[in-house]
């Protein structure tokens, strides 16, 4: 009964901030409602029994990408008039892409009328059980090959983004400590006697 | 509770060895200066030694190791090596090509051992999520090393362009097994053998996952239609990454190919074998009547490409052992030619000057007599002219479709390297009959001049030697 009632709540949050991603006009609150969405997807997940993904989704996502984001967001100068300016054009499209997807929903949800025991899916598990060290022990054991190999692959993307695009550029301004530290008092300040009468 | 069962680290030695030596090449470039950039050169080279030494020293037969995701068998062992070996002639030959351009940068070798290590992963792939992982470190290594001169405006619109379409490629392949999944429940090879006996090539799943299977496979391979960012980014890359993109990475996409088709779904023979026959009898049409019409060398040798791959394929879907070795024969042959015909490029290069027109060759008899043989005994080889090697691989190709009874495949692949041979040809043509064009002597190291002259000699030998071949393949490949 509770759970019942902690899902509508997660679920109706989700959806208003969903809608406010889509509708809000400032793209930074669309980014912030995008946040919001996020947590109560976590909080869902959460009820689902599958805590490791709902931790994972607030800390990858709302903690690294949404962060990033909302960087890239407040630094961009968006011109909403002139996105706007498509909106006709680009609107039967967009209403065929929604009908297809109400037709889909429509169908997922008809075919759990014919009978099919989604609750079987999921069983309850037991009290204590962990599914992230569940997770664990299938990434640590049957698939460390595979797991050890996307590290790789993750190195060598930050090896390619940096051989790419850091250079020297010939103006570049940086500091040298060493050289800050060991300056003598000579190099910077040079006595000058001036004769007071030559001063009109 | 001891859930951790050690896999068996022994058998992935070679892979553990070249990973540690690369990460150390990494971290120890990054302190060197540019003077000494050389140690990271010859310190990759060592890699690549050892590395090879330890796949030599694995044990014999079929070991399956790391919960059944990893095997290492003869076909990995030769494919191994036979990168080994590939990888190490690229970085001889780039090193002063490299140096001229102001390319020389522990980043090319960094990468470059990145992308042996996901050939290696790929060589020994028991599963499609190893394979999966094998193909996009290669993959992303590649992207990178296309777009490694940075101010080469071509180099990065090719990188762009391979990136966005090996993208793609990634998605469709990676869909493909999406979808083999759902229909068996398993990544596992042995155990898709299992599910797909002879006769489930009727079942609608199958077909789907297969289709965008071989679609990706045609991608990586470069096979027609699926074969558009080849000649673009052949041309746009550095001469020297070129030259590693055509050589070992086909061994890669020959494992992946053996990996899934051969072994996977090799039961599934009669569903594959149609789409197979499609894809080589285009790549061989379009791969040879357009090489006809360039006048880029490395067009024309980007066009060469895919009608090889057409060849490769046309073992492949013989289906029969037999057919497997000639593909693997033809592969290994042409990873040799195509290093040879890429390092001439390079020979005639020099600052400021790529060579990579065919006019450039011009008159390279009168220039450099020995030279021009060496690249006549390649060209030859190529098209498949006998006694050179790759006439023994074409014609055990051609045996193969022959032996499962397409007789009409055969004539069309040999009438389709007969015309080949007049691009090939014009080549020779040019260099023996032409006027030079520019009298300026070939400048190389002679530790290149050695490499090349060796490189091009093999393929005669191997072709005289093509027995011996065949035997180290078939034991490699029973």
């Amino acid at each position: 009964m509770l759970t019942t009632i902690l899902f509508y709540v997660f679920a109706t949050v989700l959806v208003a901030s969903a809608l406010g991603v889509v509708l809000s006009k400032n793209p930074v609150h669309a980014a912030l409602a995008l946040v919001l969405a996020f947590f109560n997807s976590a909080a869902l997940w959460l009820l689902l029994q599958a805590e490791f993904l709902g931790i994972v989704l607030v800390l990858v996502y709302v903690g690294a990408v949404m962060v990033l984001f909302l960087f890239v967001v407040m630094m961009l100068d968006i011109n909403i008039a002139q996105l706007r300016e498509g909106f006709t054009r680009y609107a039967p499209l967009g209403v065929l892409v929604a009908a297809i997807m109400v037709a889909e929903i429509t169908y997922v949800v008809w075919v759990r009328h014919l009978g099919l025991d989604l609750s079987s899916w999921a069983p309850a598990m037991p009290v204590g059980f962990s599914n992230t060290k569940a997770l664990g022990a299938l990434l640590y054991t049957d698939y460390l090959l595979p797991f050890q190999l996307a590290a790789v692959v993750l190195l060598v993307a930050m090896v390619a983004a940096i051989s790419l695009t850091m250079r020297k550029r010939p103006g570049y301004k940086q500091q040298d400590i060493a050289a800050q530290v060991a300056v003598r008092r000579q190099d910077r300040v040079r006595i000058m006697k001036v004769d007071s009468e030559q001063v009109r | 509770m001891n859930i951790f069962a050690t896999p068996d680290l022994l058998l992935a030695l070679p892979e553990v060895v070249l990973l540690a030596a690369t990460c150390f090449i990494l971290l120890l470039d990054a302190c060197l200066s540019d003077a000494r950039r050389q140690v990271s050169y010859l310190l990759s080279l060592l890699t690549l030694l050892v590395t090879a030494v330890f796949t030599a020293a694995l044990p014999d037969g079929s070991h399956i190791g790391f919960s059944g995701l990893f095997v290492v068998d003869g076909v990995a062992k030769l494919l191994k090596l036979v990168t080994c070996g590939a990888v190490a002639a690229v970085f001889l030959y780039s090193k002063d090509y490299l140096i001229q351009r102001g390319l020389l940068k522990g980043e090319y070798f960094v990468l470059v051992l990145f992308a042996t290590l996901g050939i290696f992963v790929m060589a020994s792939a028991r599963s499609l999520l190893t394979l999966y992982m094998g193909i996009e470190l290669l993959a992303l290594s590649q992207y990178t090393l296309v777009a490694f001169d940075r101010d080469s405006p071509v180099a990065a619109e090719s990188a762009m362009k391979y990136f966005v379409l090996g993208a793609i490629a990634s998605g469709l392949l990676l869909y493909g097994i999406s979808i083999l999944y759902g229909v068996s429940g398993t990544f596992d090879l042995a155990q898709l053998t299992l599910q797909f006996h002879s006769g489930a090539a009727h079942q609608v799943g199958l077909l789907f996952g297969l289709a965008f299977l071989l679609a990706g496979i045609a991608f990586k391979f470069g096979a027609v239609p699926f074969h558009m960012w080849v000649p673009d980014v052949y041309e746009g890359a550095p001469t020297s990454v070129t030259m590693f993109l055509s050589a070992a990475p086909k061994l890669a996409y020959f494992a992946l190919a053996f990996r899934v088709l051969a072994e996977g779904l090799g039961g599934a023979l009669d569903a594959w074998q149609p789409m197979l026959i499609l894809l080589v009898v285009l790549s061989l049409a379009v791969g040879n009547v357009v090489a006809v019409a360039q006048t880029n060398l490395k067009r024309m040798l980007a066009y060469s490409t895919i009608s090889n791959v057409g060849f490769i394929l046309l073992g492949f879907l013989a289906g029969t052992p037999f057919g497997y070795r000639a593909a693997l024969f033809y592969t290994i042959s042409y990873v040799l030619m195509a290093m040879g015909s890429f390092a001439m490029i390079i020979l005639l290069a020099r600052r400021g000057f790529e060579a990579d027109r065919i006019d450039d060759f011009k008159g390279l008899a009168h220039r450099s007599p020995w030279f021009a043989w060496m690249m006549l005994f390649l060209m030859m080889s190529t098209a498949g002219v006998p006694p050179f090697v790759g006439f023994f691989a074409k014609l055990y190709v051609v045996q193969a479709v022959l032996d499962i009874g397409l007789t009409w495949l055969a004539v069309v692949a040999v009438l389709f390297s007969v015309i080949g041979a007049f691009y090939y040809l014009r080549v020779i043509k040019v260099m023996f009959f032409d006027a030079p064009s520019e009298s300026a002597l070939l400048v190389a190291s002679p530790a290149f001049k050695f490499l090349l002259s060796a490189n091009a000699l093999a393929a005669l030998v191997l072709g005289v030697l093509n027995s011996n071949l065949a035997e180290t393949i078939a034991k490699a490949l029973p």
